[in-house]
């Protein structure tokens, strides 16, 4: 965690803006490292939203007070050493099973915060049977799920949500849906199972975006704290090196293309009072 | 002190925060930091009014924010 440094002096020396000198007292540190985040630089690429993502959990746990008593489990995937950026407990499941551990965990100890942390090539390829068996049986867990349209991690192979027409190097002339099928857009295909408590997706590409994946996030964390159901964030997530482009590159991609095989929005909200995040 | 605080040593040189700064206040820096990359800077502080885009679009949470508090709301809060 990295300390805010101590601003009751250098203050009074500031001044800017239409705030009068004399009525300045302190510089308050508005925004900072979350807690439950840990000190470990990511080994993600840069301008990659993993890390975005870790950081909004962090946020998240400390918000709901859950930092002793929260199991993460993570995927096999580039987030394949996410336990290391957690100050909780984490468990590594083997591909696209993390479902199935946060199953046993939550079993076990319903007290606890259980979350899973899965890519798309662990959770729609692999381990599809795995989150639909979860989804249906409404295991009271909250999925954090980053689509990024590739097997990033493995060198850029082609995911079951890789876009028609997106190089990459399992589909060098462009995905070809006569070949290999179309992307599975995984909201809209679990949104039928009565197990889903809260369910929305959301592109992680501007600040007001990410406010959007918190409100959404806190939800499918109320899904599983009020007993409603499994609940899961799906994050539309750039991978600029095996996309292939620069990361602002990266995120307007999304703006302009994924979202339109890919639409955000809510997709199950089964809580009391859905007004209330 | 910055409204705005970099930490040169987290920062992978992505420049999202450079692009999503409205008031153009970061640049990217000519120097390199230990991991080889060019960190982004303050270069205009005195553009800087806090709103922390730059930090919410930090994939590496690599940037801090300071706003200015009034001495009103700040004797407020002590009371309280
Ligand atoms: C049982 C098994 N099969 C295959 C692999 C190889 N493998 C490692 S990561 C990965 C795909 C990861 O893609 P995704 O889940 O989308 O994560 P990303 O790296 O894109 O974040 C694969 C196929 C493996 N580690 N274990
Ligand atoms: S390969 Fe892609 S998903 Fe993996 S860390 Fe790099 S940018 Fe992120
Ligand atoms: S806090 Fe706002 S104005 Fe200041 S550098 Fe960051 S984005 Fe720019
Ligand atoms: S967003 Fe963060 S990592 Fe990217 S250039 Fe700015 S400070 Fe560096
Ligand atoms: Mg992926």
């Amino acid at each position: 965690m990295t300390t805010a440094m101590n601003s009751q002096d250098g203050m009074k020396k500031q001044n800017g803006g239409s705030v009068a000198a004399e009525d300045l007292v302190d510089l308050k540190c508005v925004f900072e490292r979350p807690q439950s985040l840990s000190d470990k630089p990511f080994h993600y690429c840069p301008g990659c939203s993993h890390g975005t993502y870790h950081r909004l959990i962090a946020e998240m746990i400390d918000e709901f007070g859950f930092m002793d008593r929260t199991v993460g489990i993570c995927p096999v995937g580039c987030a394949v050493f996410a336990y290391e950026y957690f100050e909780t407990d984490m468990i590594e499941a083997s591909h696209g099973r993390a479902p199935a551990v946060a199953t046993g965990v939550k079993r076990a100890l319903p007290d606890r915060f259980v979350f899973t942390y899965q890519g798309d090539g662990d959770l729609a390829s692999i381990g599809m049977g795995e989150i639909i068996h979860a989804a249906a049986r409404g295991e009271r867990i909250t999925v954090f799920f980053v689509n990024n349209g590739i097997f990033g991690m493995t060198g850029g192979q082609m995911a079951p949500t890789s876009l028609i027409g997106q190089k990459t190097t399992t589909s060098v002339d462009g995905r070809d849906a006569r070949a290999t099928g179309h992307p599975i857009r995984v909201c809209e295909l679990l949104s039928n199972l009565e197990g889903v408590a809260y369910m929305a997706r959301v592109a992680l590409t501007s600040p007001k975006n990410i406010n959007t994946c918190r409100k959404y996030m806190r939800k499918a964390i109320r899904a599983q704290t009020e007993d409603v159901g499994l609940g899961l964030v799906e994050v539309l997530s750039p991978c600029p090196v095996q996309w292939g482009m620069s990361p602002g590159d990266a995120l307007h991609h999304i703006e302009e293309d994924v979202v339109k095989e890919f639409p955000p929005g809510e997709f199950v909200d089964k809580l009391a009072d859905p007004v209330k995040a | 002190m910055d409204l705005c605080q970099i930490h040169a040593d987290r920062c992978k040189g992505c420049e999202l925060c450079v692009q999503f700064c409205p008031k153009h206040a970061l640049e990217m820096s000519e120097e390199r930091n230990a991991a080889g990359y060019h960190p982004a800077v303050l270069a205009h502080p005195e553009l800087c009014n806090g709103c922390a885009m730059c930090a919410q679009m930090c994939p590496e949470t690599g940037i801090e924010i300071y706003r200015r508090q009034k001495r009103a709301r700040q004797d407020a809060a002590n009371q309280g």
